[in-house]
């Protein structure tokens, strides 16, 4: 039988890794500069983690890998987990409770099934949560955290879109409706369906005005919000309080020169969230997106206790990192003489070049042409050995007497 | 060109037959009686028909066993829930057999809806045979927390003393269980035709769906067809009143209980109430209860302390433990009948002696993968990983196994008496996994009440005793 990979995986080949390690090195020493610390949870957990909270739809849910595992004679099903802050907020509540706020972050797989096989059902995530604080300004640091990453890795033009599910959540519950049929509204509206909205502006004429230019218009300041909030808070009074705290937000971003458009359809699965909601958009495709979910760490039962979080969907970016290798020189070292003098004679010349901060490799039978700049043949009398450098940029082959003579070859290479 | 149907055998079984016959279709071999399990048409010869228990039928239908498949859609819809991709068409409803999948729960839980249930409980446990559609139903509710026993049947026995809710199938005959209330309906069933989607799609199938559409008003076709055969009504449920320190014991139905009777009856306990039609009978120990429910069920089910103690086979204790290693669940006393062994069986056309064959067959590439069937799904997984007999694919199924070889399976776990019956049906025994007799099961982990604790060893002493005689 051939093996195969399972449907819907991906292997990632050393380029790619070379590049996974690339966006996470960056976001890592990005999180580490700003005070954060690394955290990793298990890949497993249990599926009433994430039933619990009632914040996942029963759609994502659907989704999820959950199965019996061996201790599972209870009826207690384990999941692969399905995303990253229903964890670190357990995390946290189990551990960290004491710490205040705590600023978290980690680089996670994610499992979601996807029916038709073609994209990944594992997905890599690098996300960030603030934990114990109810500021405005800890989710703009989240925003711009994220925006530094992605700008450290050289990727030019993404979008920060900023949408408010208290703000949704507010009206869609002043014009009479359940949090299920919240939802499927939103959604609606969404789609496009004018019907839904022609039919809230006839039950509550009020809304002539305010709700298409709630749903429809794009704004780019905070002044743009400060009008909403005239025209909507009139009607509602209950807007009020996520008005201003999105006017707060905006604000501060405006007045950070940080770009970003209001955009409230961009709140898009609103429900897990209870603020600000904010999406990062590259070419049409949400590279990461996060908000503020207040509701959750209570729910979980750690008591009453804010958050709020980000997470950067590394595998929808990947492909815009422009290619980006280790320059360290690579010298191939090939020994000549098949004895074990001289495979030693190999090891310490090899060894020594690491300490001068080369990449060297031992040729252990390389057939056909090898991607190192330099080849390093050893020859001769195991007592004085010859070196033969070839440089394969230029096809040169130089001498060297010994190893310090190496080095300094190497060196000069460098400089020219 | 052959064309292959999956016909359902037990409670579909006599409407499908009319369904067929008046469809024109000269079958033979497709009754309650027969003995086959693969009835012949004359007139149609490239006609091919097996007989499965109709769970089996969606999935050896969406797997392209068979071109075309009849049984409930409650089981079409068990396997699309958790796995919509599956390769099947629903052809057409074909008006019979008819039957409402509800959400039930105890009468005396005293919950009038689900949002007072979740308000009430922390888990809520969720018996069924229908995981896939609970669990779905778990999550569109948003249940917070909750834990779903699969079960082979007697759904509605188990609440509220054994779970919270049932997720059961109704018909129009069956009278609803007094103790049970329902509170929702899920699904409304009735027999199906299923296509598999490839054949739907380049296969003709014509010849059979022409005679299949040519009957008129089915549903009264059938019923004039059924009129002669008039069912009978249940006994309603004697009511029970919850009692915490009540010691729960489990009896089995089907092929055991007359045996368990028997060894009870000599054992000095009377089972009173008629124990064929109730599933709540009394027994002559004070302090002791009685539910009858599958033995499949109940190392699980004695596992979540919803039973204290259980008559089952050590077949089903060792599939659960093979399973569940970490599971609570032992056996505390061997009572010795019910004896059969369990072993692996092929096809008399398949030439191995003993699974060393088999493996040398599938190293040579003659078998590219073995297809295992079972109703014992973890002790055949074992069987399969101990004996190397890689690449192996396991195929459950919920009865009739014997059927499945050679076309459907090449390797039967299965338990026998005589060996008799595998023989009829051409198959022969190629090694022994072991022997199994009835026993009794308890959980390791022992109860806090000590009155409870103190019938639950008096009940063991009795029946101790009875196994030394035997």
């Amino acid at each position: 039988m051939k093996t195969q990979r399972c449907k819907g995986s991906r292997d990632l080949l050393p380029e790619d890794m070379v590049r996974f390690r690339y966006i996470e090195g960056v976001f890592r020493s990005c999180c580490l500069e700003w005070g954060y610390k690394e955290i990793r949870t298990p890949t497993l957990e249990y599926l009433h983690l994430f039933t619990s909270t009632g914040t996942l739809t029963p759609s994502m849910l659907n989704k999820v890998y959950s199965f019996l595992d061996w201790d599972g004679w209870s009826g207690e099903r384990v999941v692969l987990r399905p995303e990253g802050t229903i964890p670190a907020a357990r995390l946290y509540i189990e551990n960290l409770l004491q710490l205040r706020p705590a600023k978290l972050f980690y680089v996670e797989n994610v499992f979601s099934f996807e029916e038709t096989g073609k994209e990944s059902r594992e997905r890599w995530q690098c996300g960030a949560e603030i934990i114990g604080s109810a500021k405005p300004s800890a989710d703009v640091e989240l925003m711009l955290l994220a925006l530094e990453t992605l700008s450290k890795l050289g990727i030019k033009g993404v979008e920060l879109r900023l949408s408010h599910a208290g703000l949704i959540k507010a009206l869609l519950h002043e014009l009479g409706l359940t949090p299920v049929e919240q939802n499927q509204v939103f959604d609606r509206i969404l789609d496009g369906d004018t019907e839904v909205m022609k039919k809230m502006i006839g039950a509550n004429p009020q809304l002539r005005d305010s709700l298409p230019l709630l749903f429809e218009l794009k704004g780019k300041s905070p002044g743009f919000l400060q009008n909403l909030k005239a025209s909507l808070v009139k009607v509602f009074p209950d807007l009020e309080v996520s008005m201003e705290d999105f006017v707060t937000i905006a604000q501060l971003l405006s007045e950070l020169g940080c770009e970003y458009q209001v955009d409230i359809a961009s709140g898009k699965g609103f429900e897990y969230y209870t603020g600000v909601i904010f999406r990062l958009y590259l070419e049409r495709h949400e590279v990461g997106g996060g908000g503020r979910y207040n509701d959750l760490i209570p729910l979980l039962g750690g008591g009453n206790i804010s958050a709020s979080g980000f997470a950067l969907h590394v595998d929808r970016f990947m492909d815009f990192i422009e290619d980006w290798q280790d320059t360290t020189p690579r010298v191939l070292v090939r020994g000549e003489v098949n004895t074990v003098k001289g495979e030693k004679v190999c090891f310490e010349i090899a060894s020594l070049l690491r300490k001068a901060g080369y990449v060297a490799e031992l040729d252990q039978g390389y057939t056909g042409a090898s991607d190192h700049r330099w080849i390093l043949s050893i020859q001769g009398m195991e007592e004085k050995p010859a070196f033969l450098l070839t440089d394969q940029a230029s096809g040169k082959i130089i001498e060297a007497n010994s190893p310090t003579d190496i080095l300094g070859i190497l060196q000069a290479s460098k400089c020219n | 060109m052959q064309l292959k149907l999956a016909l359902p055998k037990g409670r579909l079984l006599p409407w499908t037959n009319i369904l067929l016959q008046k469809s024109g279709l000269e079958l033979s071999g497709y009754n309650e009686h027969s003995r086959s399990y693969r009835p012949q048409c004359s007139n149609l010869p490239d006609l091919f028909l097996k007989i499965f228990h109709e769970r089996d039928i969606p999935i050896q239908v969406a797997v392209g066993n068979y071109d075309l498949g009849i049984c409930g859609l409650d089981w079409v819809e068990e396997l699309l829930v958790k796995y919509p991709s599956s390769a099947l068409v629903k052809v057409r409803d074909l008006g019979y057999g008819e039957s409402d999948l509800c959400v039930a729960i105890g009468k005396s839980a005293k919950v009038a809806s689900i949002e007072e249930l979740k308000s009430k409980v922390d888990t809520i446990r969720i018996a069924t045979e229908y995981p896939n559609l609970a669990e779905s139903f778990a999550l569109r509710l948003r249940l917070k927390r909750f834990n779903i026993f699969p079960l082979w049947g007697a759904a509605e026995v188990y609440p509220p003393e054994s779970a919270d809710l049932a997720l059961l199938s109704q018909t129009p005959d069956s009278l609803f269980d007094q103790e049970l209330i329902p509170l929702t309906s899920i699904l409304c069933s009735s027999a199906f035709l299923i296509a598999y989607q490839p054949s739907w799609e380049s296969k003709d199938l014509s010849p059979l769906l022409h005679r299949l559409y040519a009957v008129g008003n089915m549903e009264k076709e059938i019923e004039e067809g059924l009129k002669s055969q008039g069912g009978g009504t249940k006994e309603p449920f004697s009511s029970s009143q919850l009692q915490d320190s009540a010691v729960w014991l489990a009896l089995p139905d089907g092929h055991q209980q007359k045996p368990t009777l028997e060894f009870l009856r000599k054992s000095g306990i009377k089972i009173e109430g008629q124990f064929a039609e109730s599933r709540r009978p009394t027994i002559s120990l004070e302090g002791v209860k009685v539910k009858v429910i599958r033995p499949q069920d109940m190392p699980l089910q004695v596992a979540n302390k919803n039973f204290d103690l259980a008559i089952t086979g050590k077949d089903w204790l060792y599939d659960h433990l093979y399973r569940f290693p970490s599971s609570p669940v032992k056996e505390v006393l061997d009572l010795g009948f019910g004896k059969v062994r369990v072993v692996a069986v092929v096809s008399n056309k398949l030439l191995v002696d003993s699974p060393q064959d088999l493996r040398e067959l599938l190293r040579r590439g003659s078998l590219t993968t073995l297809r295992v069937a079972s109703e014992y799904t973890n002790i055949a997984d074992k069987y399969a990983r101990d004996n190397h007999l890689s690449p192996y694919r396991l195929i459950p199924t919920w009865g009739a196994s014997e059927a499945f070889l050679p076309e459907d399976a090449d390797l039967l776990i299965e338990n026998v008496q005589t060996g008799r019956t595998l023989a009829q049906h051409n198959l022969k025994i190629i090694d022994t996994l072991f022997e199994s007799s009835a026993c009794l099961i308890s959980s390791t982990f022992s109860s806090g009440d000590l009155s409870k604790r103190k019938r639950m060893n008096y009940v063991l002493q009795i029946l101790r005793q009875a196994a030394r005689r035997n």
